[in-house]
């Protein structure tokens, strides 16, 4: 299978490629539409700030590209700033619009929550709770943890798009998202050890069934 | 609810473990790369890489454990020492570091801090700090180069400085209690915990899980701890650690 991750100068490619290549598939890091037409995924990465990235996609017009391949229900996938991207805005730094693939908007972690303080960035180790199970999300597994690193976090989602979140103090952070043909993971899979191997494997196996 | 993490410490010189030779299971002991499964087979949440390097060549070699490190871990890892500018930075991060850590340099120049931190954002920037108790001062000093030089800072006011500069995360040693295995120092950690708004990693003193549970626990409440030789010389191991944790009521993977 092979995966065109795109690569719009945001983010660490490199593990994400690893990750894809141990898992066996074929990898190609590019900008160019026509080898990106060849893949058989699309996986959209990023670190970094939203208006920044948002600019980047514009500017090579990956951003009409996705959103072409959304309405050819082509898979894509979405880690970290690159789920966030799919929603309908942000407000990191300034106020940016993202793609719309899902109802939503990003914003920062307050840092308190009912009076109590809390850790920003949410970095490290949280449970994934799975809502609704997607039909390639079809087995348990033990491992229950993947690796967040982020201060920014989807809120005002659809309920129906949630696959899985974490609890942060008491705050429902969305981990997984759903629709149609486009998913996102606001934690990083390729970090996120064994858990993050198997998501990343199931999501493969859903593309394999399109 | 997130767990508090546990991570090892590796110290690399011209890529190769210093003090990584009494695994037995492993065929190579000073290969970073099998040492840093080794780990992630353990149930570490995180690595750290210290450089310790000398030579220019022993940096480039570094870049090398990096890209091998990561081809073949799927999880997060620090790598500190030798790293004094943007392109330092660029280096390791773009060979699949997920963070860098400064310490000396970042002292020397603070907007290096900046630098990294608007580049490739807060969560890629760990501040390393050293702290030693100052009777003279009442409060914990900052030192470099391994201790032996002091600082004008106090460890609380360059946390808040370090992380008002885009520091990420802060990597915090006790020097008093470096090597001695009695624990971590709970009054250091603390007191830098309810100082800055981001993940505080404590390090210097463990000697057993006891130690891990009191610097995580409710009352200090550290997000991470460090250690590096209790893991290598296996007087313990991360796994019995977290087991430790676990029985203790506190949320590890």
């Amino acid at each position: 299978m092979k995966i065109g991750v795109i690569d719009y100068g945001m983010g660490n490619l490199f593990s994400v490629e690893q990750a894809l290549k141990r898992l066996g598939c074929e990898v190609i890091i590019t900008a160019d539409e026509k080898a990106l037409d060849t893949a058989d995924a699309l996986l959209l990465p990023g670190v970094g700030a939203f208006p920044d990235a948002r600019k980047r996609l514009a500017e090579t017009n990956l951003d009409q590209y996705l959103q072409k391949a959304q309405r050819e229900n082509r898979p894509l996938l979405g880690i970290c700033l690159g789920m966030q991207l799919l929603f309908e805005q942000s407000d990191e730094v300034t106020p940016t619009k993202g793609l719309g693939f899902f109802k939503g908007c990003i914003k920062r972690f307050s840092g308190s929550q009912e009076g109590q303080a809390y850790r920003v960035p949410h970095m490290g180790w949280n449970e994934l709770i799975v809502t609704n199970r997607p039909a390639w999300l079809h087995n348990e597994v033990s491992a229950k943890h993947v690796y967040f690193v982020h201060s920014f976090y989807a809120t005002d989602i659809v309920e129906s798009e949630l696959v899985a979140y974490a609890d942060y103090f008491g705050i429902q952070v969305p981990g997984i998202v759903m629709n149609g043909s486009v998913t996102g993971m606001q934690f990083h899979p390729e970090k996120s050890g064994e858990l993050g191997v198997y998501l990343l494997e199931q999501w493969l196996e859903g593309v394999k069934a399109c | 609810m997130l767990t508090k993490r546990i991570i090892p410490c590796l110290d690399v010189k011209e890529g190769r473990v210093v003090k990584g030779i009494q695994f037995v299971s492993i065929r190579d002991a000073g290969d970073p790369v099998e040492l840093a499964k080794f780990y992630d087979e353990q149930g570490a949440d995180e690595l750290v890489f210290l450089d310790i390097s000398a030579s220019h060549e022993g940096r480039e070699t570094m870049v090398d454990v990096v890209r091998q490190t990561a081809a073949t871990l799927a999880i997060p890892f620090t790598v500190g020492g030798g790293i004094r500018t943007l392109d330092d930075m660029k280096r390791i991060l773009r060979a699949g570091a997920d963070k860098v850590s400064v310490n000396t340099s970042a002292l020397e120049r603070p907007a290096l801090i900046q630098e990294g931190s608007d580049y490739f954002g807060a969560q890629c920037i760990v501040v390393a700090i050293d702290a030693r108790y100052s009777e003279e001062d009442s409060t914990w000093m900052v030192y470099t180069h391994g201790g032996r030089n002091k600082t004008p800072w106090s460890a609380i006011e360059w946390a808040k400085e370090a992380v008002r500069l885009g520091a990420g995360e802060i990597l915090l040693t006790s020097m008093n209690q470096d090597g001695e295995k009695s624990g971590f120092d709970l009054a250091l950690t603390k007191a830098v915990r309810e100082a800055v708004t981001v993940p505080v990693i404590a390090s210097g003193g463990a000697g057993h899980a006891e130690h891990f549970y009191e610097v995580l626990a409710q009352e200090v409440d550290a997000d991470a701890a460090l250690a590096a030789s209790i893991f290598h010389y296996k007087e313990t191991s991360v796994a019995q650690v977290k087991e430790y944790l676990r029985e203790k009521g506190v949320a590890v993977r």
